[in-house]
Order: structure tokens, then sequence, then C-alpha cells
């Protein structure tokens, strides 16, 4: 590739790289599960579970002391052989739906999911009463021109 | 005329959801806990007090207590141990203590300055006693009833006035109707 940097910045570029890449990773400081897949799964998991302390944070990416220990929950679960759906069931029975990002559709969150739902429909029927009153006008203007004689009057 | 009958009835509407949601703003931050009505989870922790001694959750079957989940480290804490001390004086329950990721002797030298309003308190060192019970900030108060389960919670200090409103009636109320 013809991509070259000045040398003068090179080394400060570097450095702020490996800056930015240890950051990356000094949130959660237990070291990774010794199977892939799973630590695969518990990235993914607890970045679906909401920290209860620091509300718009996932628990992976809160430092504080709550976050940690449900990590260590997930990380205990996931080593027991649990699935997915069990942890995050487990964790909806301690801390409710709202400990979920997406919450799941239950009788309780139903109008959750739904009221986008209607929400469109309603905008789909205003959306199609308008257009319907826009073509009666294009269909009245049509009229006038059909009738329009071509001869110019003052 | 007509055509403003809509829009309008939208507005009101939007304006029904909207007061619903002004309505609830002082329960903002406060999450219900799914455990109310669910029996309480259960522990075996070393006892605070007497390290040879264990507590558990079958301890206290057959009567009400209030589980109270508190720390050194939490400053509101500090703000509701008069309330605790005042309930433990009225003798209306006992009062189960949980110590949230605390250092002992820090909890120690803690009651015996305030006072210890607590029948018991677990040590709960590293805080997975807490994630069972559903604890996300300290303090936190459940109501236990006599069957076990957990009838009542506070997220936050609680105050006479709290204790006195919302909890108080229900073991009065149980002991009056049997």
């Amino acid at each position: 590739m013809g991509f070259r940097l000045h040398t003068g910045l090179r080394l400060p570029l570097l450095a702020a790289l490996l800056t930015l890449a240890s950051t990356a990773r000094a949130i959660d400081p237990s070291p990774p599960l010794a199977d892939p897949a799973l630590q695969a799964r518990y990235e993914s998991i607890t970045h679906e579970l909401r920290c209860m302390q620091c509300q718009n944070q996932s628990i992976a990416d809160s430092q504080v002391g709550l976050a940690a220990d449900l990590r260590r929950e997930v990380r205990e679960l996931l080593l027991e052989g649990r699935t997915d759906d069990e942890i995050r069931d487990h964790m909806v029975a301690r801390y409710g739906d709202f400990i979920l990002f997406r919450p799941r559709l239950s009788g309780r969150t139903a109008w959750l999911w739904l009221a986008p739902l209607v929400l469109l429909a309603i905008g789909a029927l205003v959306a199609a009463r308008v257009l319907r009153q826009r073509a009666r006008l294009v269909d009245g203007d049509t009229q006038v021109i059909d009738r329009y004689d071509g001869s110019d009057r003052p | 005329m007509n055509r403003f009958l809509l829009p309008l009835g939208l507005f009101g509407l939007l304006v029904i959801v909207l007061a619903i949601g002004l309505r609830r703003a002082p329960e903002k931050g406060v999450i219900e806990s799914p455990l109310i009505g669910k029996p309480a989870p259960q522990f075996v922790l070393p006892d605070l007090l007497d390290g040879a001694r264990q507590v558990k959750t079958g301890d206290f079957a057959g009567k009400w207590y209030l589980f109270n989940v508190w720390g050194t480290w939490c400053g509101e804490c500090r703000a509701e141990h008069e309330t605790l001390l005042a309930i433990q004086a009225s003798r209306a329950v006992s009062i189960v203590g949980l110590n949230w990721k605390d250092d002992d002797a820090q909890a120690l030298a803690w009651l015996s300055q305030l006072g210890n309003p607590y029948e018991v308190v677990a040590a709960d060192r590293d805080g997975e006693v807490a994630v069972d019970w559903g604890v996300y900030g300290a303090p936190e108060s459940f109501l236990v009833a006599p069957d076990g389960r957990i009838v009542r919670k506070r997220v936050g200090p609680l105050t006479r006035e709290i204790w006195e409103r919302e909890f108080l009636p229900l073991v009065r109320g149980a002991g009056v109707g049997g």
C-alpha cells in the first residue's frame, strides 16, 4: 500500500493507539474464560444486561462494584453449563425485566413492543386519508385544464 | 370542524399518557422488585457478631422480620440507623442485617458506636447473597412475612414515617386478620 506516515508522527501515533488499546479491556479485569466460545457468550450476555446502579451502561461497560458482582455471576452460571436464556431468566428473577436492555415480550411489556406498530398503523391511516384527499384535488385540477380552450383572456 | 377532531383526540390521548408519566415521577429510579410475593432467597452466611456461627434464611421461619442491607461505606445507611434502632425498640419485628461487601472490623466498630438494631447480622463479604436478593444499592429493606414471603421492599433509607405508613400496617394487619 502506498500509505506512509511522516517519520516524526509514527511514534506519537503508535503511543496513542497503544493507550487506547489498553483502556479497551480495562473495565473488566477478570481474565478471559479458557473456552473461547464461552468467552464470546460471556461478552455478549454482559453487554445485554443493564448495570442497575448506572442505568445506561451495561454490566460489561461499568466499573461499579455491583457490575463486577453480576459479571462474576454470569461467569459462574456459564461455567455451570447454563444456557443464555437460563442466565437471562436468572437475572430477571432477581432484578426484573429492567435488567434486560432488550425486554422480552410478556404481558407486562406487550405495550412496549406493540406501541410502535399501533403508532405506525395510525400514521398509515392518516397518510392514506391525506393522500386520498390530495388525489381528489388533483382530479379537480385536471378537469379545469381539460376545459381550458387555449385562448388567452385578459 | 370534523378535520380537527382526530388531531385533537390524539393530542388529548398524549396529554393523558404524559400526565400518568408525571404522576409516577416520584417513583422514578426505583425499580419494582420481582421478588415481592416470592419466598425470600435462601442463604447461609457467617455471623458477623459471632464468627463461629452461621446465619440461614430458615432461622427466621414463622416470624416477621425486616431484612436490611447496609454497609459502613454507605452514607445513607448512617442516616437510616436511627430509624432501625427505633423499630427495634418498638419490638414490632426483629431486624436481620446483611452487611454488604464490607470490612468486618469496620462493621463491628459501626455497631458498637451507633448501637446495634440487628438481631443478627450476616456478613456478605463478596456480595453474592445481595445479588440473589436483587439488591442494587444500599440501604435496601425487605419485609418478610412468617410464611417466608417478601411482602414489601424499600430502596433507600427507611424513615419512621415510611415505616409506619407502608410497613407496620402490613405486620399489624396480618396480626389481626390471622
